[in-house]
């Protein structure tokens, strides 16, 4: 069966910690850096867990500061 | 259509000139003393000729915002008003101003403050020279005093506009406006092309081709530093205009021992005060500002050194006499004669005004 | 599959709008302004517009939109948006002339503006930012700030006794016959993204085919003003904005 798989590239420096999407996210795969901050201050959002991407771009639809892309693949 | 010598009223003139020198909008508001101006162009329908847009807008301050908007894009755009009009302008004028945008607003005044009076005045001389609305700047002001120069200054207006980047504004009164007179009306002339526009006016919003960066027309600029260099650039170019674009008319002055300083259809009725005197063999003369700013400073300050005195007769309470003090400098009396209300002095009173203060005028 | 082989160019499936540059925006973390800017970049260059736009940006917190969307753009005075795109849209009628405008400088100082562009029919789109508060001055009330809402101007909350009611500026728009298409959006989920976008769009192609004025309101959120976290803030509008400002079409007469 085939199986989609995707990845999201997060602009770590344009990324103002917002958490719109890891609220966005269906599959709980982004969240904001608990400690580190960008050259700006803000916690910024990473891939948590990457592996359950599917690449849908929730997160990316929401993001103000278009700081995500996002890429999709299906896998056979 | 070629040059054409018509009889109309100031206001009409003002309309007709406008088609003719190719303008590509008008945006206005109906007020008295000036209404005239929209009813002609709409009348005249030039949309349907030179595809000149003619609108009427729903307030003053809507007609200067689309006058900006207009003038963003690179075209020729005009609005015309009257004083309490004028007032709501002053917030538009001033980004106009600070947009840097060729423009011309016509302000056919009536007698203030306050809703006034339709008849004529000459009071938003101040308003009008010294910026009018918030922040340092001017537009180039033209005092016209007949119905020729209504027209004719629809396109010196626009000509310095577009030479200097800076709005420019017609100063009538109610009597230039509505009085009829012999025009010659300019030869037609195209509207400009786009490709004109382009070339012209590399700064216009046109949307923005391929070939340039994004154009943006901003009058804000929240870092102090920039915008002091802006402002610094606006003084550069308001330098300029002072040392090219002083324009005034001298009349009976070389032998003078006293003139009048008067604009617009008062610089009439005192050149008739001065034909009378001189009839009586009085040596007076007059010295009409053309440009209201810049202004005839360093004419009116040599002529300080010619004569005795200086008789500024005004419909306001005393306007440019300020300007004339500061240009004379304390050598010599300067007084003003003022009517107010839209009350028109005539040839004796202000005759009587200059003899008042300077009885051996008459000797 | 390693991600370094998913995130090829050929499986991209979503990025930053050509049209918006790497200017990082103002705009407080979370601000719905952002997501509506991307829009207008995404619509303008799938139109292909892009070199045929102006732009006519208001006084408000989108003050600077120009200097995020690489068009041609117009910085207005407070509220007189509508005035100056019906100046540039008159004399320029090939051009894509839109207003991209907030609560404030739309419905309070340019209530007059607005409504008379609209009823002449101008051929322009307006994007209307609702997230009923002053957000660039300091979280003042708004016309469109719900009874009872806290804000600076209001900090026992909006009484209409003494300061009126919520101003539902849209269903007053619509009622006019020189708009052809009245909507009211938001962008709080992805779903509601999609559906904003293609609002714009409609409302682009509107002014294009020369159909009138069309206005896009987009219900937002100002979580500063608000004061409240972005993510709070978005159920909050769902709670509190929707009810007074429903999501939906109010006027389309392409579908009527």
């Amino acid at each position: 069966m085939a199986k989609i798989i995707g990845a999201v590239e997060i602009n770590q420096e344009r990324c103002k910690g917002c958490n719109l999407c890891v609220v966005a996210c269906p599959t709980d795969v982004l969240g904001l850096q608990p400690k580190e901050v960008n050259n700006r201050g803000y916690h910024f959002a990473y891939t948590a867990q990457p592996d359950k991407c599917i690449g849908c771009a929730s997160c990316a639809l929401v993001c103000p500061d278009a700081c995500i892309e996002v890429y999709r693949v299906i896998e056979k | 259509m070629k040059e054409e010598i018509k009889l109309m009223k100031g206001n009409e003139a003002i309309a007709h000139a406008a088609i003719r020198y190719g303008v590509d909008g008008y945006f206005g508001y109906p007020i008295t003393p000036q209404s005239e101006v929209l009813e002609t162009l709409e009348e005249l329908m030039p949309w349907e000729t030179t595809g000149m847009v003619v609108l009427q807008a729903e307030s003053e301050v809507a007609a200067i915002n689309m006058v900006y908007g207009g003038a963003s894009t690179g075209k020729a755009v005009m609005t015309s008003s009257s004083s309490p009009g004028v007032s709501l302008m002053q917030e538009g004028m001033s980004y106009i101003a600070a947009g840097e945008l060729p423009a011309l607003v016509v302000n056919v005044m009536r007698g203030g403050p306050g809703l006034g009076t339709i008849q004529p005045s000459q009071s938003d001389y101040f308003q009008a020279t010294k910026g009018g609305g918030h922040g340092d700047y001017h537009f180039i002001v033209l005092a016209p005093s007949t119905v020729q120069e209504m027209a004719d200054f629809v396109g010196l207006g626009f000509d310095l506009a577009f030479k200097y980047r800076t709005p420019a504004m017609i100063l009538a009164d109610g009597i230039v406006g509505q009085m009829m007179e012999k025009v010659v009306l300019p030869e037609p002339r195209p509207r400009r092309t786009d490709r004109e526009i382009a070339e012209q006016c590399p700064w216009a919003v046109t949307g923005r081709p391929a070939t340039r960066k994004p154009n943006v027309l901003t009058t804000l600029e929240l870092d102090s530093a920039k915008m002091e260099l802006n402002n610094i650039r606006y003084q550069q170019t308001y330098r300029t205009i002072e040392e090219n674009e002083v324009r005034y008319q001298e009349y009976y002055t070389d032998d003078a021992d006293y003139i009048f300083v008067a604009f617009g259809s008062i610089a009439r009725i005192c050149l008739k005060a001065i034909e009378d005197a001189r009839a009586a063999g009085m040596k007076v003369g007059l010295i009409r500002p053309i440009t209201l700013w810049p202004f005839p400073t360093k004419a009116i300050a040599d002529y300080s050194q010619r004569v005795k005195g200086m008789m500024v007769v005004e419909l306001n309470a005393g306007q440019m006499v300020e300007d004339v003090r500061l240009a004379v400098n304390g050598n010599i009396p300067v007084y003003h004669y003022g009517r107010m209300g839209g009350i028109v002095p005539n040839p004796q009173e202000a005759l009587d005004a200059l003899l008042k203060h300077f009885p051996d005028a008459a000797q | 599959m390693k991600p370094e082989d998913i995130k090829r160019s050929e499986n991209k499936v979503y990025s930053k709008p050509e049209l918006l540059n790497d200017t990082p925006m103002h705009y407080c973390p979370g601000c719905s302004h952002g997501v509506v800017h991307k829009l207008v970049s995404e619509v303008l260059k799938e139109m292909g517009m892009e070199h045929k736009s102006i732009g006519v940006a208001p006084v408000g917190c989108a003050v600077f939109a120009y200097s995020y969307i690489d068009i041609d753009w117009i910085e207005a005075a407070h509220g007189r948006a509508p005035a100056v795109a019906t100046g540039a849209k008159r004399l320029n009628p090939d051009r894509l002339v839109f207003t991209y405008q907030g609560d404030g400088d739309l419905a309070a100082i340019g209530t007059a503006e607005t409504i008379h562009a609209a009823n002449r029919a101008e051929n322009i789109a307006i994007i209307f930012i609702n997230n009923a508060i002053y957000g660039m001055t300091g979280g003042q009330m708004a016309p469109t700030t719900l009874e009872g809402q806290k804000t600076a101007t209001t900090p026992y909350g909006r009484r209409v006794d003494l300061n009126g009611y919520p101003l539902k500026i849209s269903n007053l728009l619509a009622q006019l016959d020189g708009t052809c298409y009245v909507t009211r959006q938001a962008v709080h989920t992805p779903a509601a993204v999609r559906k904003a976008k293609s609002a714009i769009r409609q409302a682009f192609e509107n002014s294009m085919a020369g159909r009138g004025t069309s206005v896009v309101e987009i219900v937002s959120t100002c979580n500063s003003g608000w004061k409240m976290s972005p993510a709070k803030a978005n159920e909050w509008m769902v709670e509190n904005m929707f009810p007074q400002y429903p999501l939906g079409d109010i006027k389309n007469i392409i579908k009527e």
